[in-house]
């Protein structure tokens, strides 16, 4: 497959929806692998990374997943389309900055990538929509089995598999949940959830942005060890620690629409305004606003605004899928630009919150609500 | 800000909440890139770069397999091959427990080691008929063990 054709279509995890897709955007699990007999990809000379990736690239391509899949070497590929690959989820920002040896071979549904000569030999990566660490698991678990039948893994009783870097040992397991937490963190109740489920192992992120600062509401929350432990009781933890944070979540989602229903409002309508009518948008405005936009549709505070249009458009305005579209480099000027063009033309078919449901809603709480007088 | 590795211009600044202690390491552009803290699939990453190696190594330890040292250890809190996790095994449990739930690998066995164990398993039974056919001159016995013990073992990967 080529790669035009590859990014043509739409992931399977964008356009379908999982268990408590409001919430949960994505469940990814990724294997770490490696093969006895090689320097790891961080410590091995270019000559030995090559002769690595022509031992099991033949062997990754053969993995009836694979069939009909897009794969290609990274001397072969241009940066903006590593960077595209990259905010598709299908290789790692690390890994694209790499070049000689390197190869990613990914399924047509873009639900199984499989980076090699990444930090260690092969990194086996599954992505389903909503909450389904079970069923990415049983996708990366499969690869894993017909690729070891293959290849001899580095492997000790003791430890599992052995990995570049001795956090990944054992399972060399990462799962994670990407998740959108816009009202946790409208009522400022994000940090001691973020806190809490930091206390049982998990490890929590923002998805963009840097330090504390979460771009988009958007948080990422994954295992932190993979020694000592099964992979199913790995997953069955996490999911636990997802439930819950879901139904706080959802629970925040209600208290907002009851207790203050006109900020909620104003909050979206303003988000659909700009959005609806800017001309120059950066990253960091417009993943902010596609977040209330988004907790908008999923509250049917907007009529008809199908979630998975806001998730695509939300891959779209991201730089290197801009320059993509553009067939061209841009300066980031250019890419606001197109950015605030792209968001105008696909909000262009929603009619926007209904101010009458507003005034019905918020009749009651009005006079309290008005300090202008 | 200075960067943690370097003393250029720190410009990320990365903050982990990890059994509720919070690390912060700040970087410049190129360490952040070197150490692959942008990634957003990466792990533990504060924890590895954090991470110092086991005191019972001494600097001088040098992987046989791959020529990686001790002090390379201790800089990029990698290892260089999977045979160093033989080499710099020492003190590496306490390091383990620092960051993991066990020291003992419990989850998913690859079908050749499982395939292997059982082999090894019927090599040491078989040896053990062949020594005691041996000593009872059961002379026939053991040429058949005999054989069946080297068809087994050209089943094995040469090292095991």
């Amino acid at each position: 497959m080529r790669f035009t054709t590859l990014i043509k279509h739409p992931a399977d995890w964008m356009k379908g929806s999982g268990p408590h897709s409001d919430v949960v955007m994505t469940s990814r699990v990724r294997l770490a692998r490696n093969l006895r007999g090689f320097s790891f990809p961080g410590y091995s000379a270019e000559r030995q990374r090559v002769e690595l990736l022509e031992l099991a690239r033949p062997c990754v391509e053969s993995l009836p997943e694979m069939t009909d899949g897009y794969s290609e070497e990274y001397t072969g590929l241009t940066k903006i389309r590593k960077q595209v690959l990259v905010e598709r989820h299908l290789v790692s920002r690390e890994h694209a900055a790499r070049a000689a040896g390197c190869a990613v071979v990914v399924d047509r549904k873009q639900s199984l990538s499989i980076m090699i000569n990444e930090e260690d030999h092969f990194r086996i990566q599954g992505i389903r929509a909503g909450l389904n660490l079970r069923s990415a698991y049983a996708l990366v678990d499969k690869a894993d089995t017909a690729l070891e039948s293959m290849l001899p893994y580095a492997y000790d009783d003791r430890l599992g598999y052995l990995t570049a870097c001795p956090t990944n040992l054992g399972t060399g397991m990462r799962a994670s949940v990407m998740l959108h937490l816009p009202s946790l963190v409208l009522s400022d109740q994000i940090n001691p959830v973020i806190k809490a489920v930091g206390k049982i192992g998990l490890a929590v992120r923002g998805l963009y942005g840097e330090g504390t600062e979460a771009l988009g509401n958007l948080f990422q929350i994954s295992n932190q060890h993979t020694l000592g432990e099964k992979e199913g009781e790995i997953i069955a933890q996490i999911e636990k620690v997802i439930e819950r944070v879901v139904s706080s979540e959802m629970n925040a989602r209600q208290k907002l629409l009851e207790d203050s229903p006109t900020m909620l409002q104003d909050q979206v309508g303003r988000a659909f305004a700009i959005l609806r009518y800017a001309h120059i948008l950066t990253s960091k405005e417009a993943l902010n606003l596609l977040s209330l936009l988004r907790l908008g549709a999923d509250m049917d505070l907007i009529p008809n605004c199908d979630r998975s249009l806001l998730d695509m458009l939300l891959l779209e305005i991201q730089p290197a899928h801009l320059q993509l579209s553009a067939e061209r480099e841009l300066s980031p000027e250019e890419r606001d630009a197109r950015r605030a063009e792209i968001t105008r033309a696909r909000l262009q078919m929603l009619t926007g919150p209904s101010n009458v449901s507003a005034s019905n809603s918020t009749s009651e709480e009005k006079p309290s609500d008005s300090n202008d007088e | 800000m200075k960067c943690d590795v370097c003393d250029s211009e720190a410009t990320v600044f990365l903050t982990q909440i990890i059994n509720g202690q919070m690390t912060t390491v700040n970087l410049c552009d190129a360490c952040s890139k070197a150490k692959g803290v942008t990634d957003e699939t990466g792990f533990g990453l504060a924890e590895a770069f954090l991470s110092q190696p086991p005191p019972a190594i001494s600097a001088e330890t040098t992987c046989p397999a791959c020529g990686f040292t001790a002090a390379q250890l201790k800089k990029i809190g990698r290892m260089g091959c999977p045979e160093c996790y033989g080499t710099f095994r020492e003190g590496l449990d306490g390091l383990l427990k620092s960051m993991h739930k066990g020291t003992r690998h419990v989850g998913k066995v690859p079908h050749q080691i499982v395939t292997q164990n059982a082999l090894v398993g019927n090599l040491g039974h078989l040896r053990e008929e062949l020594a005691s056919a041996v000593r009872d001159e059961r002379y026939e016995d053991a040429a058949r063990l005999k054989s069946e013990i080297d068809l087994l073992q050209a089943k094995l990967p040469s090292h095991a």
